[in-house]
């Protein structure tokens, strides 16, 4: 089933980060926050290690409470999978900041490259638009990337992309590891001191 | 002699809610849930998320508190069991989260079905760290919902409320 899947990970990140400006990002566990991290680590960045499957939930969450600031979820195809009835809860709210980007190497990377789904033919892309979502693609290209990151701030979401990626495994690129430390920086970064203050 | 007033307990939980400035609204209806999602979806304060399955919840709460809002999630007991593995979210981050979880296989359960996960739903809350609170009068459950709030809300932990069969009344497929 595997066609192509071309694009460099860590090149895909950084483009879409390039430019974040105030943008809050969520990414899956593993190798998804590890490409996050190796782009630069933000305080408006909340990288899962665990709770496989909560990504788009959390994104979610956040984009509700933060309808102004534009909301990326940024994950592996593995722990999309684990939470597909995610899309269905996101195509009924149709949050207009929410943005998720599935990087998809049909492959269970961080446990030893199983192929996952994708790897035979499960297309979360067309799942996403029978979903709801307001625009959904599978993006193989870096032009694509581009205009993708270009969108990111429209919000004219929610926006899904699948954007089918190499099965490597780039350097590892840790971010901190201590959830309640990643909370508080988010909300401190987010809401000011008044965050410690409700 | 006249009865004494039923307490309206979901109009109460619904208050409760309210006062602790709850903005989401997630939840997997349970009959016993119907009128108190009823309520909360008559407030323009709260927005109503349904959901396909109960641990879509925990991430929900995971997100909106991250930007700055309160949330609230509603389950049947049979909806823990989907969520433990989220639960770790909540515990290794120290994020808040209330859960008001409306028992069944406990009181006059029907559906054998529903007794395993009822009878292991408050030890498996307790394993997933979440701190177990209990109603079972109709008087005591607008306090109890009003002290888990503040209690998930002000020390940043989980805390579900039981809302026990008993309170709801045992469903009956019987005619
Ligand atoms: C509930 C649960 N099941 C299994 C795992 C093991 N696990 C960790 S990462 C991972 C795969 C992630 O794959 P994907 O999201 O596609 O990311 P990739 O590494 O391929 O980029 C799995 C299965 C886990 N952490 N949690
Ligand atoms: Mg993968």
């Amino acid at each position: 089933m595997s066609r192509a899947n071309t694009l460099d990970r860590r090149a895909v990140v950084r483009s879409l980060l390039a430019r974040r400006g105030g943008l809050l990002l969520v990414t899956g566990l593993g190798a998804p926050a590890w490409d996050a991290t190796a782009a630069g680590d933000s305080p408006l960045t909340f990288p899962l290690w665990g709770a496989m499957g909560s990504a788009a939930m959390i994104g979610l969450g956040l984009a509700l409470a933060q309808p102004e600031r534009a909301v990326l979820v940024l994950t592996g195809d593995g722990e999309m999978l684990m939470g597909l009835g995610s899309l269905a809860t996101i195509g009924v709210q149709r949050p207009a900041n929410l943005a998720l980007a599935v990087l998809d190497n049909e492959r269970y990377g961080e446990t030893g490259m199983q192929e996952t789904h994708t790897a035979h033919g499960v297309d979360l892309a067309a799942i996403a638009a029978g979903c709801g979502f307001a625009q959904s693609e599978t993006i193989r290209d870096m032009a694509g990337i581009e205009a993708l990151g270009a969108r990111l701030d429209a919000r004219q979401g929610p926006l899904f992309a699948q954007v089918k990626i190499a099965a490597d495994t780039p350097p590892l690129a840790l971010p901190p590891r201590d959830g309640a430390l990643l909370k508080n920086r988010f909300r401190a970064a987010l809401l000011g001191p008044q965050a410690d203050l409700a | 002699m006249s009865a004494a007033p039923v307490a309206d307990w979901p109009r109460d939980i619904h208050a409760a809610l309210a006062a602790a400035e709850i903005r989401q609204v997630a939840y997997v209806p349970d009959a016993g849930h119907a009128r108190l999602i009823t309520l909360c979806a008559g407030d323009g304060a709260m927005h109503m998320v349904p959901l396909t399955s109960e641990q879509e919840g925990v991430g929900l709460a995971a997100g909106a508190w991250l930007g700055g809002q309160r949330s609230v999630l509603l389950m049947q007991s049979s909806g823990v069991g989907n969520c433990i593995n989220a639960l770790t979210l909540i515990e290794t981050c120290r994020l808040p989260l209330l859960m008001l979880i409306t028992m069944r296989g406990e009181f006059g359960e029907f559906n054998p079905w529903q007794v395993p996960m009822g009878r292991a739903t408050p030890q498996a809350l307790q394993l997933a760290d979440v701190l177990v609170q209990r109603a079972s009068r109709a008087e005591e459950v607008g306090a109890v919902v009003a002290g888990a709030a503040r209690l998930a809300f002000a020390s940043y932990r989980a805390v579900a409320v039981l809302l026990s069969q008993q309170l709801i009344g045992a469903k009956s497929f019987q005619k």
